[in-house]
């Protein structure tokens, strides 16, 4: 069975660490790898009226920067690699939303740390460590 | 919401009188004395008894297409409350379909305009004439409001104009169009083009105006009087930058603030009722009481009833057709959800927030009673019963949380200053989807309308234009009558929808993803 990696990618130095230890592993494993973007969202936020009229057009906006800005430019880098790549876009809390993509079939997950020990981090706490203690496949921290 | 509340007006405009510098005051005059001649006719009309009663037409007209709807529904607020929740909870949403409007927002976003001055002012303007009975009928016009919304939201979202770049526009202008077309009745553009303008005005006046002048009465209330234009102005520099200018982050500021408010509110009226839980029976025995008997109260039973009718149909905006204007940006595949979601609103204005603001006014003891008779004594005017100290209106309410928490009243003025700034916000949108439906959609005609929209905001503050504000508030009614006129057209409409949805949710076609 060839494996499926999902990476979470957002662009910064500590993601593309993560894609590439990902990458490295899929191609000795023969697998694949799901590149995996989450935009930060909940559904029980409050917007003004005007915000809800232009909801639909701005997440569409939204899609298309993270996909140009994000996803093309991975997938146009790893064309030769060697290893299958997908790209996912999703809405939703960070860390449960990928989470789910692994539910799909993952048999693991790799994220990237920055490795602040910032005072935001210790109260709300980070995606690394959020996954780390919930995420349903075997999870990678990439220093 | 809005609704001009007799005291508490009053009392800001003796604010507003002593306040305005003298020749703004016959400025004032001027333009109320002009108003009132040319509109009086109209309000008058609007809040025009039945012949031989006290019992505004307009209340009934409202209270009797709420129960209409609630009968040809089938009792749909009770049957589908539960169903409701679920949806607002997301339970039936496309996790896919993240990122979108849920029905959480929409609900929210509509909550913060009806929630407001309404729910802390005039309730106890309610109850102080038309006694705890008030509370009865209030909670009973309440519930069958539910179904007035239902009726109107899944219209606002079935027949919303989705645009090719995303947005989306809704209200009752469009289902009113399109709707009556779709049924082969005339006239829909017609009274499409009347809600659009009586909306415009209502926008200016109770949306705007209205809320400017009582959140300047509170300010003054609490550091002391000065000039209103002050507040005025840095009320429109705010709201200009928030509408003009975009600027998100004072939006989500009162966009979270207000939610949180009405929460402390709620929270703080249940700690009195538990501080005084030995009083709750005796409190819901006033209540059921006085909602037969009167109790003494001015006009007896039916003068119960009708404060508790009118402060329900005023407060909830059941039946106006705004909320229909909120209700429709939602991301939704089926319009009757949004129905279902919206049923929740008055039941969170007037069932929960109204009902605690004159549960804490009666627990706390400040309408005064005759000790032998147990009847409510009334003040020398014969109209309103005695308070402790005479309080009226906001002041009342006021009074009420202090006496359990002496700090209360800065976190009231708070809250009504910040309830005032939502649904200004709020009814600038109204008004401006009205207004692009009258004059097309495009910058500078919209921009026309925020600029006119914020010079309102410094008038409202600064001037006392009784006459104006009645005016508007006349203007708010009359989208109901346009709207409900075509509601009884259009509800066929909506039983189809319902039918089609319930059979599929009981087949299970229509399934939950958590």
């Amino acid at each position: 069975m060839s494996a499926k990696i999902v990476v979470g990618y957002d662009g910064s130095e500590a993601s593309n660490r993560a894609l590439e230890f990902a990458v490295e592993r899929a191609r000795e494993e023969g697998g694949s790898i799901v590149v995996a973007h989450v935009l930060e969202w909940s559904a029980y936020s409050f917007l003004t009226p005007s915000e809800l009229e232009e909801r639909h057009k701005r997440r569409n906006e939204e899609l298309a920067r993270a996909k140009e800005a994000l996803m093309d430019p991975v997938v146009a880098k790893l064309a030769d690699s060697g290893v299958t790549v997908e790209t996912a876009i999703k809405y939703g809390h960070i860390a449960n939303t990928l989470s789910d993509i692994c539910k799909d079939g993952a048999s693991q997950i790799v994220i990237g740390r920055d490795g602040d020990n910032n005072l935001g981090a210790r109260i709300f706490g980070s995606v690394a460590g959020s996954l780390a203690q919930t995420a349903p496949v075997p999870c990678t921290i990439v220093p | 919401m809005f609704r001009n509340l007799t005291y508490a007006a009053s009392a800001a405009a003796g604010l507003a009188l002593t306040s305005a510098p003298a020749m703004a005051q016959t400025l004032d005059e001027k333009v109320n004395e002009m108003f009132a001649n040319s509109t009086g006719w109209f309000v008058n009309f609007i809040f025009s008894p039945f012949p031989g009663t006290t019992f505004p037409w307009i209340v009934m007209w409202l209270v009797v297409a709420a129960t209409v709807f609630t009968v040809y529904f089938g009792f749909i607020q009770f049957r589908a409350f539960a169903h409701s929740i679920s949806l607002v909870k997301g339970d039936y949403s496309d996790p896919n379909d993240a990122g979108e409007v849920s029905h959480f927002q929409a609900l929210a976003t509509a909550l913060s305009g009806t929630v407001g001055l309404g729910n802390i002012a005039g309730v106890a303007v309610a109850v102080g004439i038309g006694g705890p009975g008030a509370t009865f009928w209030m909670i009973l016009a309440g519930l069958m409001g539910m179904a007035s919304k239902f009726t109107e939201c899944t219209l606002g979202v079935k027949y919303r104009n989705e645009y090719e770049d995303g947005t989306v526009s809704g209200g009752p202008m469009y289902y009113l169009t399109k709707g009556f077309a779709e049924r082969g009745v005339p006239g829909g553009k017609i009274l499409a083009v009347m809600f659009s303008i009586f909306c415009i005005l209502g926008a200016f006046g109770g949306g705007n105006m209205f809320q400017a002048n009582q959140a300047h009465a509170q300010i003054s209330g609490v550091v002391g009087d000065y000039p209103g234009w002050i507040t005025g102005i840095v009320f429109a520099g705010v709201v200009f930058a928030v509408i003009v200018g975009g600027l998100k982050s004072i939006a989500k500021v009162t966009e979270k603030v207000v939610p949180f408010m009405g929460v402390m509110y709620v929270l703080a009226a249940l700690v009195i009722l538990l501080m005084n839980a030995d009083k709750i029976g005796w409190a819901f025995g006033q209540i059921f009481n006085g909602a037969f008997t009167g109790a003494g109260v001015a006009g007896g039973m039916v003068g119960a009833l009708i404060q508790g009718f009118k402060r329900a149909a005023f407060s909830n905006e059941a039946g106006v057709g705004s909320a229909a204007i909120a209700h429709s940006a939602v991301r939704t595949k089926e319009p009757i959800t949004e129905g279902f979601v919206s049923l929740l609103e008055p039941f969170i204005d007037t069932v929960v927030i109204c009902t605690m603001t004159a549960l804490v006014i009666i627990i706390t003891g400040q309408l005064l009673q005759d000790p032998n008779t147990g009847l409510y004594m009334l003040d020398e005017g014969g109209a309103t019963i005695q308070t402790i100290d005479g309080n009226k209106g906001v002041a009342l309410t006021s009074a009420a949380f202090s006496s359990a928490f002496g700090w209360f009243k800065y976190v009231l003025a708070i809250a009504v200053i910040l309830f005032a700034f939502s649904t200004m916000i709020s009814w600038s949108y109204y008004g401006l989807k009205a207004w692009t439906y009258l004059f097309g959609e495009g910058h500078t005609k919209e921009l026309v309308f925020k600029v006119i929209f914020c010079i309102f905001v410094v008038i409202g503050a600064a001037a006392n234009l009784g006459p104006v504000i009645d005016f508007s508030d006349a203007a708010i009614f009359a989208m109901a009558v346009v709207n409900i006129f075509g509601l009884y057209f259009l509800m066929p409409i909506v039983k189809a929808e319902l039918e089609s949805y319930l059979s599929r949710l009981k087949s299970g076609e229509i399934k939950k993803y958590v």
